[in-house]
C-alpha cells in the first residue's frame, strides 16, 4: 500500500513527479480492488478524515510547503483530491454493480418456454401454396358443393350415362336416389371439375379461376389410397387461350412449386372433358431427373425414371362447352384449359411423407411437424 | 395388357430399340407402364387409356408406330385354301339395332388339341392362358388385332341356324365360367333353333363349347352395340376381355379378316373351310366425314402444324384425306349459329376409320395432329388475360379464423368424411344422409357433425401415447344433412370444431381427471372463442346455458353474435366421455361457421387515447350463486354512467366463511374521462350508485 512521502523539493517538477506517483498508486490500487470489503479498506486508506492519504496531503504536503511554493502547492493538491475522489467513486460503482448483477446470470443454452403455436395441416398447407401461385397469375378462387348431382359430376363434363369412362371415377353415391332421373342423383364429387361447369354458368367469359376442395372416392385406405382427398383444378377461358398457354401455365407453375429447376413433359391422356388431354410429369427433383441418387444408389421417389407424373390437363372439350354455351361460351369463338392436381400427392412428395393415412388421423405427433 | 415388341416388329419395321419404342409410345399416348425382359422376349406391361379400345392389341399398336416414325403398316392377311362346298347355316339378327353385324365360318372335320407354334410361344410370353387350339386361336387374333371372335361346337347347335335376338323371361344359360345365369329381356343373346348358345359379346355358353370332342366349329365375329353389352356385363358382373372392348366399340369392318385369322390357325391343324364366309350385315356402318381447318388447329393448339405433317400423320393412323379443292363438301357455309362467324372453308375432309369410334369432331382430329407431332414440341407461353381477379370475402374470413386458432396453439386437422350411423345421430337433430355403396359399416354415412371426428382423433392421440396436455385440435371442413327426407335432398353446411384436452387447455401436464379447476380451463376455451367471435363484426356478443346434450350440463354456454347463435363449446358429457374410453376431461367447441363467415370482419376504429388518469373502484360483495356476472354488469350498465370503462371480476371466492350457495366477489370498476381529470366527489356519488345496485341484486356488501 502507499504510504505519502515528505517532500523536501517544492519544485513545480519535484510536484508534478510526486502527484503523478500518488495517482498511479490509487489507480493501481483501486484496480486490486474485487468485493465491497476491499473496497472500504481502499477507500479508508485513501480518504478516512483521519490519517487517509488525502487528509495527509494536508499535513504532509501543505502545511509543510514554503510560503512562496503554497499557492503552487494548494491548486495542486486540489486537483489531486478530486482525482483521487474520482477513483474511489469508480472502484465503488464497479464493486457494488458487478457483484449483484453477476449473481443473477443465466444459463441461456437451456431450451426457451415456448407458448404453444398451432401447426397448419400440411395439406391444407400445399393447397394454400398451389392456390396463391395461380392467384399471383390472376386466378380467381371458387369452391363448390361435396355432394354433387349425376350433372355436374359427370354428364355436364363430357361422360354420357352409362359410358365406361365413369367406371375409372369409383363414384360413393348417397343413398335414396333411385326415383330420380340420372342427371338429378346425388353422388359424392369424385374431383373438383364440377366447380368448372358451376363457374362458367354463374359468369361469362373471360375466365380464370383456381379451385381447391376435397372429393371422395370408394377406394379402400392403405398407404397410398384414401376415399378422402384433395384436389386444386383450374379453368381459364377466353377468345385465345391455346394449348401452348396452357403448357406454359403449368411450366411456370410447378416451377413455383418445386422450384425453378424443374422441368415438365407433356404427353396425351385421356379425360372425357378435355381434348387434347395430357398428363404431366415434372423432372424428379430429388435426384434431378436422373432417377439416381449417387452411382451406386437409385432414387425411390421418381421410381429411378427421373420424372414424377404429378397432374391431368387439357383444353375444355368443345362440348362441355356446349352445355353452357347460352352463357357467352361457343366452342367456335372462345377456347380454354383445365388442370387438376392431387394436393396429397403432392404433400407427400414435398414433405416426403410414405402414409397417405397420416392425413387424416388428427395424430399431433404428426401435426406438430409442420409448425 | 401385356404386349410384345418382338411381335410388334413383325407388323411395322420399327428400328429403334424396345426402350426407345416403349418411351416414344408413352409420348404418343400409348403408356408403356413397364418394361421387362430383353432382346427379343422383352415384355411392355401397357396403360391404354380406356378411350384407346383399338389400341389395345398389337395390330393397333403399330399402327401408332407407324404414325410416329412415318413407316409403313404390314397388311393384316390370313392364307386360307379354297373353301369346299356351301355353307348352309342362316344366322337370323332380330335386333339390328343391338347387332349391325355378324360374319361366321364354318369349318369342319377339325382336330382340337394343344396350340402349338407361334401360339403356344406368345401365349407363354404374354402370360396367356392355354386351353385349346380353337379358343386359343380367338385370343391369339383378340392379342394381335383386338377384335373379339368365338368358336361354338357347331354339332351342338340345333336347328343348324343362329338368331340373334333379347333374352326371354324365365330363360337361362350356363355360361363358360360354369355360372348358371338368368336371362333379362334387356339381354342381347345368340341363340340356336330352340336356346340361347352366348350372351351376346360377353361369354359363350357351356353346352356349346370346343371340347375334345368337338368335330366342327362355327366361329363368330359380329358387332356388338357397346351401351346393350355394357348394360348385360353390368348386369351380370362379367367383365371379359371381348365385353371389355366390344363396351369401348369394336371395328365393325373387321368382322370378315377376324374370322379368317381365326381360321387360318385353326386349320394349321386340320380341317377344312366349309363354304365362304356368312356375312350378314344388318345395318351399314356410315360415319359422316369430318372437316379439318389448319387455323381451327392452331387456334386451339397455338402452332400450325404442316400440311405435309398433317397428311402424313393421317394416313399412317388410317384417316383418309381429301384436300379441299378436290373435296365436294368443302364449301364455304355460314353456320347461323354464331352471328358474324362465318365457317372458313375446309383444307380436307376426312373420312374416319373405323376402328377409331372415339374420333368424331374435328378437335379429336386435332389431338391426333397433337399427339403424334408430340406434345412437347409445342412452346410453353402464358396467355394474356383481361378479366378482373375477386377474392370471396368468405375466403379472408375463414383465413382469419384459421390463423386466430394456430396462433392460440390448435393444430389444423382433417377427419373422415364419413362416420357410422349411430353416431352421426347422437350428435346431430338433422336426417342423416346414407350412402348407397359405403366402404364399411363404418362409414356408412356422412357426417352430420364434426365433433365424432374430433373425439375419434382426440382418442387416437390418447391412445397413441401423444402427451394429454398437447392435444389441441381444430378441424374446419363441411357438415351433412338431408333437408328433404322424402326426395333424399341434401345440404351442407360450412363448421367448425375445436377439441382439446382440460390439460392442453391450461397448458400444463398436471391436470388430472379430477377437474377441480373446471371453472378456469372452461373460462380459458371461452377467452379463445371470444378471440374468435370478437373479431367479427357485431353490436352484442352474449352466452347462456342453452347446448346439446353432449355437452356437460353445468360447464357448456351457447355463444350468440347479434342474437344469432354460432358456437356451442364446453366440457363433453362426462357420459360420452366414458362411452368412448376418454380418460382425460374434454373440451369442445363447435362453431357455425356458415352462419359466423356472413359476417364481415371487425373493421379497426381509432378513439383518442385520453390524458387524464384513471380511476379504480373496488367492491366487495357476497351474491347468491344465482346471481350471474352477467346480471352484475347488466344492473351497473343500466346506471349510463358515461365514464365508466371496464367492470372486472377481480377475485371470487367460495367456501372458508362464505357460506354454500353463495360467493364472494371483489369488483373492480374502472372510471376515466377523455376530456377531464374526475374528480373525487363524482367518483363517489357513482360508487354510491354502484353499490345501491349491486345491494337491488340482493348482494351483502362486505368491509375490506
Ligand atoms: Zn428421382
Amino acid at each position: 500500500m502507499y504510504t505519502l512521502p515528505k517532500l523536501d523539493d517544492f519544485s513545480p517538477a519535484a510536484l508534478d513527479r510526486a502527484v503523478a506517483a500518488l495517482i498511479a498508486a490509487a489507480e493501481t490500487e483501486s484496480s486490486a480492488v474485487t468485493n465491497d470489503a476491499e473496497f472500504k479498506i481502499f477507500r479508508d486508506h485513501w480518504m478516512a478524515r483521519k490519517n487517509g492519504i488525502l487528509t495527509q496531503v494536508n499535513d504532509l504536503w501543505l502545511k509543510a510547503a514554503p510560503k512562496e511554493a503554497k499557492k503552487d502547492v494548494g491548486a495542486r493538491v486540489n486537483a489531486l483530491k478530486t482525482a483521487v475522489e474520482e477513483i474511489v467513486a469508480a472502484a465503488e460503482k464497479r464493486i457494488t454493480a458487478g457483484p449483484s448483477l453477476e449473481s443473477q446470470r443465466i444459463d441461456v443454452t437451456l431450451p426457451g418456454i415456448k407458448r404453444p403455436l398451432g401447426a397448419e395441416h400440411p395439406i391444407i398447407r400445399t393447397k394454400n401454396e398451389i392456390v396463391r401461385i395461380f392467384q399471383r397469375m390472376g386466378y380467381s378462387v371458387a369452391e363448390g358443393p361435396e355432394i354433387e348431382t349425376d350433372y355436374y359430376n359427370f354428364e355436364s363434363l363430357n361422360f354420357p350415362p352409362n359410358h365406361p369412362a365413369r367406371d375409372t371415377q369409383d363414384t360413393i353415391f348417397i343413398a335414396g336416389q333411385e326415383n330420380k332421373p340420372q342427371r338429378d342423383r346425388l353422388l359424392l364429387r369424385t374431383h373438383t371439375s364440377p366447380v368448372q361447369i358451376r363457374t362458367m354458368e354463374k359468369q361469362r367469359p373471360p375466365v380464370r379461376v383456381v379451385i381447391p376442395g376435397k372429393v371422395h372416392r370408394n377406394d379402400a385406405a392403405d398407404a397410398s389410397h384414401s376415399p378422402i382427398f384433395h384436389q386444386v383444378e383450374g379453368l381459364a377461358v377466353d377468345t385465345n387461350i391455346t394449348f401452348s398457354d396452357l403448357k406454359g401455365t403449368l411450366d411456370h407453375a410447378m416451377k413455383e412449386l418445386f422450384g425453378s429447376d424443374v422441368k415438365t413433359r407433356f404427353y396425351p391422356s385421356f379425360f372425357p372433358f378435355t381434348e387434347p388431354s395430357a398428363d404431366v410429369q415434372i423432372s424428379c427433383f430429388k435426384c434431378g431427373g436422373t432417377g439416381k441418387l449417387n452411382a451406386t444408389e437409385g432414387c425411390r421417389l421418381c421410381k429411378y425414371s427421373g420424372w414424377i407424373e404429378l397432374l391431368g390437363c387439357g383444353m375444355v372439350d368443345p362440348n362441355v362447352f356446349g352445355f353452357v354455351e347460352s352463357n357467352g361460351y361457343d366452342p367456335k369463338t372462345i377456347s380454354g384449359f383445365a388442370f387438376g392436381m392431387g394436393v396429397d400427392r403432392i404433400a407427400m412428395l414435398k414433405y416426403g411423407i410414405d402414409d397417405i393415412q397420416l392425413f387424416y388421423h388428427g395424430d399431433v405427433r404428426f401435426l406438430e411437424q409442420f409448425a | 395388357m401385356k404386349i410384345s415388341p418382338h411381335w410388334l416388329r413383325e407388323l411395322v419395321p420399327y428400328t429403334v430399340d424396345p426402350r426407345q419404342l416403349a418411351e416414344d409410345l408413352t409420348l404418343a399416348g400409348i403408356a408403356v407402364e413397364s418394361v421387362s425382359g430383353t432382346g427379343d422376349t422383352t415384355i411392355y406391361e401397357m396403360d391404354i387409356t380406356t378411350n384407346r379400345v383399338d389400341a389395345m392389341n398389337h395390330y393397333g399398336i403399330a399402327r401408332e408406330i407407324s404414325a410416329i416414325y412415318d413407316l409403313n403398316l404390314k397388311p393384316l392377311a390370313a392364307k386360307l385354301p379354297a373353301p369346299k362346298g356351301k355353307a348352309n347355316f342362316p344366322i337370323e339378327i332380330e335386333v339390328p339395332q343391338f347387332c349391325t353385324r355378324f360374319t361366321g365360318q364354318v369349318i369342319r372335320n377339325v382336330n382340337i388339341g394343344q396350340s402349338t407354334g407361334r401360339v403356344r410361344k406368345r401365349f407363354a410370353q404374354l402370360e396367356q392362358k392355354l386351353i385349346n387350339n380353337a379358343a386359343d386361336a380367338t385370343n391369339y387374333v383378340l392379342l394381335e388385332m383386338g377384335k373379339p371372335t368365338h368358336a361354338f361346337d357347331l354339332d351342338k347347335l340345333e336347328g343348324s341356324k343362329l338368331i340373334i335376338r333379347m333374352g326371354r323371361a324365365g330363360e337361362t344359360l350356363k355360361t363358360l365360367d360354369g355360372i348358371e345365369r338368368k336371362l333379362h329381356t334387356d339381354d342381347v343373346v345368340v341363340a340356336d333353333a330352340n336356346k340361347p348358345v352366348a350372351l351376346a359379346g360377353v361369354m359363350g355358353g357351356w353346352d356349346t363349347m370346343i371340347t375334345a370332342e368337338t368335330k366342327n366349329i362355327l366361329i363368330e365375329s359380329a358387332w356388338w352395340d357397346p351401351a346393350a353389352i355394357r348394360r348385360t356385363a353390368r348386369r351380370h358382373a362379367i367383365h371379359t376381355d371381348a365385353s371389355h372392348r366390344f363396351e369401348r366399340g369394336a371395328d365393325w369392318a373387321s368382322c370378315p379378316i377376324s374370322t379368317d385369322l381365326v381360321s387360318e390357325i385353326i386349320l394349321e391343324s386340320g380341317g377344312e373351310l366349309e363354304g365362304e364366309k356368312i356375312d350378314v350385315i344388318a345395318r351399314d356402318f356410315n360415319r359422316e366425314p369430318v372437316s379439318l381447318h389448319h387455323a381451327e388447329a392452331k387456334r386451339i393448339l397455338g402452332k400450325e402444324i404442316s400440311s405435309n405433317e398433317v397428311e402424313h400423320i393421317m394416313r399412317r393412323l388410317g384417316f383418309k384425306l381429301t384436300p379441299a379443292h378436290i373435296s365436294p363438301v368443302a364449301t364455304t357455309v355460314s353456320t347461323g349459329r354464331a352471328a358474324g362467324v362465318i365457317e372458313a372453308p375446309a383444307d380436307y375432309t376426312v373420312e374416319l376409320p373405323t376402328w377409331r369410334l372415339d374420333v368424331e369432331r374435328e378437335i379429336d382430329l386435332i389431338e391426333e395432329l397433337a399427339r403424334i407431332h408430340g406434345f412437347n414440341k409445342f412452346a410453353n407461353t402464358l396467355p394474356g388475360f383481361t378479366g378482373a381477379v375477386v377474392e370471396p370475402e368468405e375466403a379472408q374470413r375463414k383465413e382469419k379464423i384459421r390463423s386466430i386458432l394456430l396462433s392460440l396453439g390448435y393444430n389444423e386437422a382433417i377427419s373422415s368424411t364419413f362416420i357410422a350411423k349411430a353416431d352421426s345421430q347422437a350428435f346431430s337433430r338433422n336426417a342423416i344422409v346414407e350412402i348407397a355403396n359405403p366402404l364399411s359399416e363404418e362409414a356408412s354415412a356422412m357426417r352430420a357433425s364434426l365433433v365424432p371426428g374430433m373425439l375419434d382423433m382426440i382418442s387416437n392421440n390418447l391412445n397413441r401415447g401423444t402427451e394429454p396436455s398437447k392435444i389441441r385440435l381444430f378441424e374446419s371442413g363441411h357438415v351433412y344433412s338431408l333437408k328433404n327426407v322424402k326426395n333424399a335432398e341434401t345440404e351442407e353446411h360450412d363448421a367448425l370444431c375445436i377439441g382439446a384436452t382440460a390439460a392442453a387447455i391450461l397448458e400444463n401436464g398436471t391436470v388430472g381427471a379430477s377437474a377441480s379447476n373446471g371453472a378456469e380451463v372452461f373460462l380459458r376455451l371461452k377467452g379463445d372463442i371470444e378471440s374468435l367471435l370478437e373479431s367479427f363484426q357485431h353490436q352484442s356478443l352474449s352466452f347462456d346455458t342453452d347446448t346439446p346434450n353432449y355437452f356437460h350440463p353445468g360447464r357448456s354456454a351457447r355463444a350468440m353474435l347479434d342474437g344469432t347463435t354460432v358456437a356451442h363449446f364446453g366440457q363433453l358429457h362426462p357420459n360420452i366421455a366414458t362411452t368412448r374410453k376418454l380418460k382425460q376431461d374434454i373440451y369442445i367447441a363447435e362453431l357455425m361457421l356458415d352462419k359466423l363467415i356472413e359476417l364481415p370482419l371487425r373493421s379497426a376504429r381509432y378513439t383518442r387515447l385520453s390524458r387524464y388518469p384513471a380511476v379504480d373502484r373496488d367492491f366487495s360483495f357476497m351474491f347468491e350463486d344465482t346471481i350471474t356476472f352477467d346480471r352484475i354488469t347488466t344492473a351497473i350498465r343500466a346506471l349510463r354512467l358515461a365514464e365508466l370503462q371496464s367492470i372486472e371480476p377481480a377475485e371470487i371466492f367460495r367456501g372458508g366463511n362464505v357460506p354454500a350457495g353463495k360467493y364472494s366477489l371483489l369488483l373492480r370498476v374502472t372510471f376515466q374521462s377523455t376530456d377531464r381529470t374526475l374528480r373525487d366527489d363524482e367518483v363517489a356519488l357513482w360508487s354510491t350508485q354502484i353499490a345501491e345496485a349491486l345491494k337491488s341484486l340482493g348482494g351483502a356488501q362486505r368491509t375490506q
